[in-house]
């Protein structure tokens, strides 16, 4: 293990540091102090876990593959952007623009989380992205998503509704899994809201078991509450938009 | 079935006479048009798009396409195609879709400028026997270096340039993705680009495998939908471009149709087969000069600072927007103009929206040069260069270099039929479907482009030696040597030359 402090170090100087480490192949990095440095764990690989302390600035493993970043305190914007693989654990709530066009890997986050999360998430059989959300989420949550599985647990809501509108506009692959109701004036008009099968149980069932074991929370607690399901009722949402 | 009342753009002709039924124009029309009848080859009409590849193929010579002369009775006012859409909106409800750049008759200030020559009094320069210097270097330029002196007494510099882009001709090819044209077109651009000394751009769907050999020509790009973007993918090439915006369709995202998505495509971008790849409108993001910022950086972090080039659509605050660009960090920004190409925009997108690309040239070097700043980035323009007149005229006004993607095209096969969204093409670019792509040998063709760009290169150093200059940096954002024919002095002043004569 070795610690850096990132006590008013510039992100560059910062980051430098963290991605010497992981060259050398330290397998835990802990940043004590970060007061909102950007690009922490950005286009890093490796298997390393690197451990937060303070709230980090925006763009957080953004295009990272391979490591584990956990923060101990919130988080800000764009985390997870267009992150290809590894795992981000938020202890605290998160801000706009999580996972945007993520391709692979996991955002777990304890708290709620803004505007604009999971937009354009994208997979395949290979690979595939999930964020766990365990608060509430704003608007165009999921939208145009392609890939992935986005799950939102509504544990703490703050008064907060759980979801804002245009959930799951533009969505033409991938699943949105939402603990409670949902109402259909929340939705975009690409989205069908259906009952859970038993793939997707199973499919809950293993992200929630290790985002539990992540944040030291117990599956039956969240499972003790029904989920929806919001899949895109077309695979080629605009295809009659156009004349040919 | 209810009949179309739109009717057949052209009609396809075989004379029966000459035609000895080889049925090659059956195997060679990827629209469909010829079909075998039992004891000769039917037509229909309605599929032909003019791209001539039957005609090519046909040993006899016996296919004609004309244009449909039972057209509706047109006027200076309601044109064929403006009936046409009308039609074809009243029979589906959709948006008109169209391929290439915009060939509506609006004024072409490439046309209406003209270059300088010397006569007499200041001696041209014969380029057969003297040095011309087209190497162009794009990134930002130092305001001011330092140098230190080493032991031996030599001098060096006291601290690194910033990373530049090497080009033996200023021009490169432009973004065209792989989905939107095939991947053998693709490797076209790339062979061709190696054997130049230039560079090509991926557009946004992802580097394939088979194009690794040639990275150190290539730039990749990230757009909204941000498909094929990997760690590996951003630090394979020689520059990363994030692209705000296509001069075709300013303001609108890319919408790739399902039809061109087949396995191969739906693996690179990680999107189900045959579903519509979808690039939103605006990067979600970034919604300011601030979070375009943070996108450069986060790229530059993810790749040991390499040059990142920002594309955009030239519009009518482009100067003030290109300023923020390159205040945001940028090495280069792309400037296309509305003329420039595309696999598929709404036709009234791409005829009415942006400006030309003469315009934004002139604008972004004069803002850029005004606020001091121009030093900070390098130009690319691009949309509708034709000639290496029309780029020897946007490096006049104040480009660093420009960038070609219907001229390659046309080299490789194209006829701009414009269908390019269909995924049809006979010429086996704008496909996915193996029998087309097939057609389409990537050595053939990246020798006919090289010859292109050679062809181009030896004309711009005949166009420097009339000026009486041998370095192609004499020439850049050198107004001077322009002059404008037809044009008021409003459009004069806008693109800073002076009206032929004076």
């Amino acid at each position: 293990m070795v610690e850096i402090d990132a006590k008013g170090a510039y992100y560059r100087d910062l980051n430098k540091k963290v991605r010497e480490a992981v060259e050398k192949g330290e397998k835990e990095i802990v940043l004590k102090n970060v007061n909102g440095q950007y690009y922490i764990g950005d286009g890093l690989r490796g298997k390393s876990t690197i451990v937060v302390e303070g709230v980090p600035g925006n763009d957080l493993a953004a295009f990272m593959d391979g490591p584990t970043i956990r923060i101990k305190a919130n988080a800000q914007d764009n985390i997870g952007n267009t992150m290809n693989s590894g795992k981000v654990i938020v202890e605290g709530n998160a801000g706009d623009v999580l996972g945007y066009g993520m391709r692979g890997g996991k955002l777990h986050i304890r708290g709620s989380v803004g505007y604009r999360v999971g937009i354009h998430m994208k997979g395949n059989k290979k690979q595939a992205p999930t964020i766990v959300v365990g608060g509430t989420a704003g608007d165009f949550f999921g939208e145009y998503m392609a890939g992935g599985v986005l799950v939102l647990l509504g544990l703490s809501n703050d008064g907060e509704p759980l979801v804002g509108d245009y959930l799951g506009t533009g969505m033409h692959g991938g699943a949105i899994y939402i603990r409670g109701e949902v109402e259909k004036k929340n939705c975009g008009a690409e989205v069908g809201v259906l009952e859970l099968d038993d793939e997707d149980k199973k499919v809950l069932k293993e992200v929630l078991t290790d985002y539990c074991s992540d944040l030291g929370l117990k599956l039956e607690d969240i499972m003790s509450k029904g989920f929806k399901k919001l899949v895109p009722v077309s695979a080629r949402p605009y295809g009659n938009l156009y004349a040919y | 079935m209810f009949k179309s009342l739109a009717p057949p753009e052209y009609l396809a002709t075989i004379d029966r006479v000459k035609c000895i039924r080889c049925k090659r124009c059956i195997q060679n029309c990827g629209w469909g048009v010829y079909s075998w009848g039992g004891d000769k080859v039917l037509i229909d009409t309605f599929k032909c798009v003019k791209c001539l590849r039957c005609y090519h193929y046909c040993p006899e010579e016996a296919i004609e396409i004309k244009d449909n002369p039972t057209k509706f009775k047109e006027n200076a006012y309601w044109n064929f195609h403006t009936i046409r859409n009308i039609k074809k909106q009243a029979e589906t409800g959709g948006i008109p879709l169209t391929g290439m750049g915009s060939d509506k008759p609006y004024t072409i200030l490439f046309d209406n400028l003209l270059i300088d020559a010397c006569q007499v009094t200041n001696p041209s320069i014969d380029p057969l026997r003297e040095p011309m210097e087209l190497r162009t270097y794009l990134g930002k330029k130092p305001s001011h270096v330092k140098v230190e002196k080493t032991k031996d007494g030599k001098l060096k510099l006291a601290e690194p340039l910033p990373p530049q882009i090497k080009l033996d001709v200023p021009i490169i090819f432009s973004p065209m993705s792989f989905g939107s044209i095939s991947l053998n077109a693709q490797k076209v651009l790339a062979m061709a680009a190696k054997a130049c000394g230039i560079v090509m751009n991926t557009g946004e769907g992802g580097l394939h495998e088979d194009l690794m050999p040639y990275k150190d020509n290539v730039i990749v790009q990230v757009a909204s939908g941000r498909f094929g973007v990997t760690p590996e993918y951003l630090n394979a090439g020689v520059a990363v471009e994030i692209k705000i915006g296509q001069g075709a369709k300013p303001g609108i995202g890319g919408h790739l149709p399902g039809e061109k998505i087949p396995l191969e495509v739906a693996r690179t971008r990680m999107i189900p087969v045959g579903t519509d790849a979808l690039s939103p409108a605006p990067q979600h993001d970034i919604y300011s000069i601030e979070d375009l910022r943070q996108l450069i950086y986060a790229i530059k972090e993810a790749t040991n600072y390499k040059p990142v080039s920002v594309k955009i659509a030239a519009v009518h605050n482009v100067a003030a927007i290109a300023s923020g660009i390159v205040r945001a960090g940028a090495d280069i920004v792309y400037l296309d103009g509305f003329r420039g190409g595309t696999g598929a925009a709404p036709s009234i997108i791409r005829d009415h929206l942006g400006i030309p690309i003469e315009h934004a040239i002139a604008a972004v070097d004069d803002r850029l040069r005004q606020e001091g700043i121009r030093n900070e980035a390098s130009i690319i323009a691009a949309g509708g260069i034709r000639s290496s007149a029309d780029a020897a005229k946007a490096i006049a006004l104040g480009a660093d270099a420009v960038g070609i993607a219907t001229a390659a095209l046309i080299t490789m096969g194209c006829t701009t039929c414009g269908k390019c969204y269909t995924g049809n093409c006979s010429w086996g670019i704008t496909t996915q479907r193996p029998e087309l792509t097939a057609r389409l040998d990537p050595e053939v063709y990246a020798e006919r482009l090289t010859n292109l760009i050679h062809a181009w290169t030896h004309e711009l150093k005949e166009i420097l030696g009339a000026l009486g200059i041998n370095s192609i940096e004499s020439m850049r954002g050198n107004r001077e040597r322009l002059r404008g024919i037809g044009l008021d002095s409003a459009m004069l002043d806008i693109l800073g030359v002076k009206p032929a004569g004076r």
